[in-house]
């Protein structure tokens, strides 16, 4: 084995609060594909921005290419090779696929201010035949699909010569399609000696494309191990630390037949075309699909927060009128958005009162004072309930957990006393030990009589969690699939389009 | 003229009627057919409005709110905002009468002084913007009131005549044109518009600080994690906005043929208000200088045109309000039809 390319010793980084990064180490290989994992803050995407130079280090080492380098703005990662792409994509919409590869590094006329457009244009074609990609530098990439724009963020990073790639969770939001033609390109750069670090919640993607995993822990390093030579279920319990036990996939009792939500050919545009399905009482109804299908458009149409062109809604069997979120809530409806911080919470206003937002009429005396004493049992009651770990219900939002965040989401629904829970994917960005946690409170919710709608893009989590499946794809319902069905019967509705095939897929063939 | 004047984006070969709305084409389109559709208006109802004079008075008139309005477009492309630039044209005015009037200076060192201090007042907030990190509207705002209070400081709150240097107010005065085409007597300030126009194309459509002007307000950490220097660039984006302060303060001097320390305070709104009608977006990332040009054309036309009917001020600056208010509406329903 050669030199590494990279290698991190004995790495610290503290922020206000928090000791991120303790003694952390990592090695990455030429021609390696490093998948780094662990659960939420454990430090993996610290210690690769650390490398990236989004944060200088409290102290340690970092050698690239066995010489010790002082790595202090994205800019001298980027001299050294060393190139991130992070988790929220960084691309400027209002600019082209060109603009976006090359931004900083224009190719200039004579006159050194004067941008050269058909040379940027040129090279960022040049790049992306080399890439196979089927893109066209001209193109402003906010029309771009998210895979596109990872496409473009691929680019970029290779066209500062990189050596070093890391990708922080670049499949979250493709589909399986989109993720093989990642890989696809993953491989052709190890080939060409590029060492690649990838950072992901999904283990089973990792064992298809890691040479080697490191796994860290709350700021420690933990262990590297091979790939072939580990199992999944030990790089779990290594990430957390201890052995979880993993349930058997288990449905929730039957049912009842009651009907609480009814959706009738619903249609907006192209993004929802005459979707109908029917929600019974204690149910967890899974809407399956690929990112784009129309899912989310129809859980927000119903929750009022984007307009229908037609269709009718209808709450235990009486048609309503839904125009704004208000009108849902008033109707028992809730949204819980896949983007907690942004929609769900209130992160600068701590556990009580966000439990209170949807229903604080009820908490309300005279001239709107707030009657903090039952605000107060309230909280009490929930954190109880649906066991949120905090010091107190005092404690700010922002400083929860994901998955305790999530249960705040979800008492604050259950305190406005809604019978509909439409859940947008629910353990996303949710450690995997939170998960089966998060798994329960669902169960138990729907045991309750909730009515759940559940939009997941984790297949293996749907399949386990729901008693029907509504399948979606290009904003049509392809398929309603009752318990128990395969993985394969739910990828075969969620692709059937009717338009045609997107060309990324002719090359995946090569891999 | 429209081929430089384009944005970056514009290189689209295709035009459709979907990316004419993408591109904000069309708010440039629906801002050159009201301004069209003005003209018409106010010809058919008063004989007095379409003169020569009457459109050289148009001309004039759109000059200094036009050239505050191309810097103020750099800077809300940024996703930024300056409110300065009313009482910054106002101290670069007053500085201009204190170089060449009580210093005596030369008149072109006295107006490349005038232009300097607009200059500086746009680096300090640039500076306070980038380094600092205030927000820019409460930057500005500060340095709205320094530079308000500096100007009637430096003026000893009296105006200061250019009267020793007559060719100050005749240089921008005196008509190129109107020695090319008689009768056409555009004075010579209405061309640094123009020139100033083109050269403020030129450069958001071509150079570094166009494109970083569109990144920086498409997304302004992506831009820095691309490894750009975004506070250099933002410092550079707020100074070029006070360059062309400057430049309006020494061509409001030349014209009045004095620098008057308490006018200035409004015109900042006036210049927003081109650029937004134009089709430069207040959340950044979108705008071009055809656009504010146009929009600049929109407000003196309304101006010179209501005066003319008598509609009284009062009224004026009630219906430019509207129009503001108009412009922006349709800005956002652009942005929701492409969400």
């Amino acid at each position: 084995m050669g030199v590494p390319l990279v290698e991190m010793r004995g790495i610290e980084k503290s922020f206000p609060g928090v000791h991120a990064l303790v003694d952390a180490r990592f090695e990455l290989l030429p021609g390696e594909v490093h998948a780094l994992v662990g659960e939420n803050g454990a430090g993996k995407s610290t210690l690769m921005k650390v490398l990236a130079g989004v944060y200088t280090k409290d102290a340690g080492q970092v050698l690239v290419k066995g010489r010790e380098v002082h790595i202090t703005s994205p800019r001298s990662a980027q001299d050294l090779g060393v190139c991130m792409i992070h988790q929220e994509l960084n691309l400027m919409g209002h600019l082209t696929v060109a603009q976006n590869i090359f931004i900083g590094r224009e190719p200039r006329r004579r006159l050194s201010f004067v941008l050269d457009d058909r040379e940027i244009n040129r090279k960022a074609q040049e790049l992306l035949d080399l890439l196979n990609l089927d893109l066209d530098p001209r193109s402003r990439v906010a029309d771009l699909t998210v895979a596109k724009q990872q496409m473009v963020e691929i680019a970029k990073a290779l066209s500062y010569n990189s050596e070093v790639l890391i990708m922080d969770e670049p499949t979250a939001a493709l589909t399986d399609t989109e993720i093989a033609d990642l890989f696809r390109i993953i491989r052709q750069l190890q080939q060409k000696g590029v060492g690649v670090v990838h950072i992901s919640h999904r283990l089973e993607e990792l064992k298809q494309i890691s040479n080697r995993i490191t796994v860290m822990r709350d700021g420690h390093y933990v262990a590297t191990e091979a790939t072939e030579a580990v199992s999944i279920e030990r790089i779990i319990s290594m990430m957390v630390g201890r052995t979880i036990y993993e349930a058997a996939p288990e449905l929730p009792e039957h049912p009842s037949q009651e009907v609480v939500l009814e959706a009738r050919h619903l249609r907006r545009g192209r993004a929802i075309q005459d979707v109908s399905f029917q929600l019974h009482r204690g149910e967890i109804l899974g809407f399956a699909g690929l990112v784009g299908a129309g899912r989310t458009e129809v859980a927000r149409a119903i929750f009022g927060a984007d307009p229908l062109e037609s269709g009718e809604i209808l709450v235990q069997g009486k048609k309503v009128h839904i125009r704004i979120p208000a009108d849902a809530v008033r109707h028992g409806i809730a949204y819980l958005s896949e983007d907690r911080k942004r929609y769900g919470l209130t992160l600068g206003m701590d556990i009580e009162t966000n439990l209170v937002l949807s229903a604080l009429h009820r908490f309300l005396g005279l001239l709107g004072w707030v009657k903090t004493a039952e605000t107060r049992a309230n909280a009490d009651k929930y954190v109880a309930a649906l066991s949120i770990r905090t010091p107190s219900v005092k404690q700010l939002a922002r400083n929860l957990s994901g998955g305790n965040q999530q249960k705040v989401v979800v008492g604050k629904w259950l305190t406005a006393d809604t019978q509909v829970l439409i859940f947008d994917e629910p353990t996303r960005g949710i450690d995997v030990g939170a998960k089966s946690e998060i798994y329960k409170l669902l169960n138990e919710l729907a045991r309750q009589g909730k009515a759940i709608l559940m939009i997941s893009s984790e297949l293996p989590e749907l399949l386990r969690m729901s008693h029907r499946i509504v399948v979606m794809c290009e904003g049509r319902v392809t398929g309603e699939l009752a318990a128990g069905p395969s993985q394969e019967q739910v990828m075969t509705y969620a692709t059937q389009r009717q338009t045609a095939v997107l060309r990324t897929e002719a090359p995946a063939a090569k891999a | 003229m429209s081929e430089p004047l384009a944005q970056p984006v514009s290189q689209h070969r295709r035009l459709s009627l979907a990316s004419l709305i993408q591109l904000g084409a069309m708010q440039r389109l629906l801002a050159f057919a009201a301004l069209i559709l003005l003209l018409v208006v106010f010809s058919v109802a008063s004989p007095n409005f379409f003169q020569v004079d009457n459109l050289i008075g148009i001309l004039i008139a759109t000059t200094v709110n036009g050239v505050l309005a191309l810097g103020v477009t750099y800077v809300i492309i940024t996703a930024g905002i300056d409110l300065s630039i009313g009482t910054v044209m106002t101290l670069s005015a007053v500085m201009t009468g204190v170089f060449i009037t009580n210093w005596h200076f030369p008149v072109l060192l006295g107006t490349l002084g005038g232009i300097a201090t607009g200059t500086l007042a746009g680096l300090v907030n640039g500076t306070i913007i980038a380094k600092l990190k205030v927000p820019p509207f409460i930057a500005t705002l500060g340095v709205l009131n320094i530079a308000k209070g500096l100007a009637l400081v430096f003026s000893g709150l009296r105006p200061i005549y250019f009267n020793d240097t007559p060719v100050f107010n005749q240089t921008a005065m005196g008509s190129i044109i109107g020695k090319v085409i008689p009768g056409w007597d555009v004075p010579n300030l209405v061309l640094v518009l123009f020139g100033a126009a083109v050269v403020a194309s030129l450069v958001l459509s071509k150079t570094s600080l166009g494109r970083y002007t569109f990144a920086l307000g498409s997304n302004e950490e992506a831009t820095r994690l691309s490894g750009v220097n975004v506070d250099a660039w933002k410092i550079s984006v707020y100074a070029l906005c006070g360059f062309f302060a400057g430049l309006a303060g020494v061509l409001i001097a030349a014209r009045l043929n004095s620098a008057q320390p308490s006018l200035g305070f409004g015109y900042e709104l006036d210049a927003i208000a081109a650029a937004v009608i134009g089709g430069t977006s207040l959340s950044g990332g979108e705008g071009t200088i055809l656009g504010t040009v146009i929009g600049a054309f929109i407000i003196s036309t309304l101006t010179n045109g209501l005066r003319i009917l008598s509609v009284p001020q009062e009224w004026q600056t009630v219906v430019t309000g509207m129009i503001v208010i108009l412009a922006v509406y349709l800005d956002i329903i652009r942005r929701r039809r492409r969400a």
